[in-house]
């Protein structure tokens, strides 16, 4: 469809959640910054493929989807302070402790594989459904269900029962966590 | 019987625990709303020829370091 003044501010009224999702990917507010910015443009160049009345949140975040996953993470790769950077991003420093829990967070986040954790992002906090969540990833609904639920267990098994690696092998953490090995 | 219901608790508040993180750190970036950079790219371009155009200027400049 043609790019009205209503698309422009429907577009615009992406942007936060946009910038959130690639935030949460790339962990890094610059780079995220930069795919938003060639998300748009890329939407933009493309509207004549956008269906209206289709789901445009849906449609953008496909596109950024895709940028993160296809090219961009090959182009970008110098070696970067990622939770350091995010923190910058911040408008309000959280407190040494909040911190301190909110950099482990970033941390665990970072070490589930990538299908897993833009499963668990849309979801669990961009609010898509799981029928949205599987088109953008183009995948079936119930391969998004299973990573979510793996990047569940995962998260759970580095932020709160790590200790247990102390005691005893992994068998302990699965014990732990109630083991959702799907 | 009693171990395993302590353990359905535990894994319960984890979850949500894990979810109030994940969604805490989505929306401190949603409340910073729109930059200017944005507003501005958005109002300036004028159909999809000028942003296929700008992607172009972008990868050159991309491929030139």
């Amino acid at each position: 469809m043609p790019l009205t003044d209503s698309l422009r501010d429907d577009i615009l009224a992406s942007v936060p959640s946009l910038r959130a999702f690639a935030i949460s990917l790339s962990g890094n507010g610059d780079r995220a910054d930069d795919l938003v910015q060639e998300t748009l443009l890329r939407a933009i160049a493309n509207i004549d493929s956008f269906q209206p009345g289709s789901n445009l949140p849906a449609w953008l975040f496909t596109i950024l989807r895709n940028l993160f996953r296809s090219d961009y993470r090959k182009r970008r790769r110098e070696v970067e302070d990622a939770e350091g950077n995010y923190a910058k991003t911040l408008k309000t420093q959280p407190s040494q402790n909040a911190h301190l829990e909110f950099e482990e967070f970033r941390t665990a986040l970072d070490k589930l594989p990538q299908d897993q954790r833009e499963a668990l992002i849309l979801v669990g906090a961009s609010g898509f459904s799981y029928e949205d969540a599987a088109a953008i990833c183009g995948c079936a609904v119930g391969t998004i269900k299973s990573r979510v639920n793996r990047a569940r267990s995962k998260l759970s098994a580095l932020l709160y029962v790590e200790g247990a690696e102390d005691f005893g092998p992994d068998e302990t953490v699965r014990a732990v966590i109630g083991g959702n090995g799907g | 019987m009693k171990e395993a219901k302590k353990q359905g608790g535990l894994n319960a508040e984890i979850q949500s625990r894990i979810g109030h993180q994940l969604r805490a750190m989505y929306d401190d970036v949603v409340r910073q709303g729109v930059p200017d950079r944005f507003a501005e790219l958005i109002r300036k371009l004028d159909g999809p020829e000028a942003a296929a155009a700008q992607i172009d200027e972008t990868a050159k400049n991309d491929g030139r370091d």
